[in-house]
């Protein structure tokens, strides 16, 4: 039977008392939203926080709003939230690709996109997506607030910027015009974290050519998860599929995978690269298809 | 510490420590043991529940962090003496051999139906593929759910055999 070390547990009203809460409590505090990675590793007593503050009831961090040229989710937006939001969807079609293969629907009923940023595993879809979307994101201290790129969120596996007094509060991605993108994931079965994934997000500019491209590759121990040499590869030229291919070469070249039981340090490379072809394929057919059918 | 939440339309308040589980604080605390513990790793989804309308796996949602909302277990399925057209869909249709993941398959089917009352097949099979059943293989829980669908008042509603795709040797079934 699998059960916590004791902690004491605080509900918080508001994110200003969450901060007060977690000023009051110290390090040994930890907030939890969705629980679905903390409570896991509390069970197997890899974490034992001493008290836990629940931001459940914190409905204003829930938000999924246009606002301008960009797109605010507040942190505790639901795994499901995002997988069944048009407007996420019409934007940036990558986050529904990544959604649907994240956990299972029980899970994403409770996990939340705050969460997911803020546990900082390696083999974690959003952590691509927000770096392939350039996110920016807004964290909340007790002197206010400040935000950060996707880039400097991430220490080092399980570790972030985010100090333990503060909290993450709201995630923004940037919409930009004549843009899509996708996200393909290999999982041995529903449920398990990637073998290998990809994302891509690409801008074509007025003669068709790929003004902008991100690439970012999921478990493959890629520095940054972004693959740097396929976007220097592929920006600037006209979308082909020896340009794909050139892409998924770099990538595979440039990860780093470790052989495990998903599959062989070969095979990770290979769906380095026929992964990395699959998303630019298909981001740059999405801008085509949304193009067409606005003409 | 103190909670009160919904479980099955009655109010239930109890003092429990912060980091018992849901799961236990229906088996252990209230008795409930119709939510199955299984794999404790939030991997196998027997212990799903309805909190607020919502399957979740309640072996990884502290009974603490469920004070204030509504809980539906298994118990609450049947209503008075009949059964949940769910219930009498996967008698109906054999969707359960051993019947450890049938309480949580049951659940899901309640609140997919309860949001989506024609889903497709592929439908029924995304929203029960965090739910793991070692004896059916799955095909009699989707048919099971498909009669549920098909027969939203359950057993009482008069169906004509032409009206329903689910409709085979069902007389024969005993239970």
């Amino acid at each position: 039977m699998q059960i916590p070390a004791a902690f004491e547990y605080a509900r918080a009203e508001s994110l200003d008392h969450a901060l007060q809460l977690l000023a009051e409590h110290g390090e040994e505090s930890r907030v939890i939203a969705g629980g679905h990675s903390l409570l896991p590793m509390m069970k197997l007593r890899i974490a034992s926080p001493e008290w836990l503050i629940d931001i459940n009831d914190l409905s204003e961090l829930e938000h999924i709003t246009e606002d301008g040229d960009w797109l605010r989710v507040g942190a505790l937006a639901r795994h499901v939230s995002l997988l069944e939001s048009d407007v996420v969807v019409g934007h940036f079609p990558i986050v529904r690709d990544a959604e649907k293969t994240i956990a299972d629907p029980l899970v994403r009923n409770r996990g939340t996109i705050g969460g997911s940023l803020c546990q900082a595993d390696p083999a974690e879809d959003l952590s691509t997506v927000c770096h392939v979307l350039r996110a920016e994101l807004v964290i909340r201290g007790p002197n206010g607030e400040r935000t950060v790129p996707m880039k400097e969120l991430h220490r080092g596996p399980y570790e972030t910027s985010v100090e333990p007094n503060e909290i993450l509060t709201e995630i923004r991605w940037p919409i930009r015009a004549r843009s899509s993108s996708a996200y393909t994931k290999v999982e041995r079965r529903v449920g398990d974290w990637a073998t290998a994934a990809a994302g891509a997000s690409v801008t074509l500019g007025a003669q068709g050519q790929i003004e902008d491209v991100a690439i970012g590759l999921t478990a493959v121990g890629l520095d940054g998860s972004t693959a740097t040499r396929s976007q220097d590869a592929v920006r600037g030229q006209q979308p082909s599929e020896d340009l794909y291919a050139e892409a998924g070469r770099l990538a595979a070249e440039d990860c780093n995978p470790m052989g495990d039981q998903r599959g062989t340090e070969a095979y990770k490379r290979h769906l380095a690269d026929e992964l990395t072809r699959r998303v630019l394929r298909t981001a740059v057919g999405r801008v085509m298809s949304n193009a067409g059918s606005r003409g | 510490m103190q909670i009160t939440m919904t479980v099955n339309g009655d109010s239930v308040s109890r003092e429990v420590e912060a980091r018992v589980l849901l799961v236990h604080f229906l088996r252990d605390v209230l008795g409930l043991t119709g939510t199955h513990w299984g794999c404790d790793t939030s991997n196998c989804g027997l212990c799903t529940v309805l909190m607020d309308g919502q399957p979740v796996k309640s072996c990884t949602v502290l009974a603490v962090m469920a004070s204030g909302h509504d809980i539906r277990t298994v118990e609450g399925l049947a209503s008075g003496g009949t059964l949940d057209p769910v219930q009498q869909g996967f008698m109906e249709e054999h969707g359960l051999q051993c019947g450890f993941c049938t309480p949580g398959m049951m659940l899901t089917a309640r609140a997919l139906l309860d949001k989506n009352p024609d889903p497709s097949e592929e439908v029924i099979r995304e929203a029960i593929s965090g739910q793991i059943c070692r004896c059916t293989g799955y095909a009699t829980i989707v048919r099971s759910i498909q009669w549920a669908a098909a027969h939203p008042a359950g057993s009482s509603q008069a169906e004509t055999p032409a009206a329903d795709p689910a409709s085979t040797d069902t007389a024969e079934v005993s239970v």
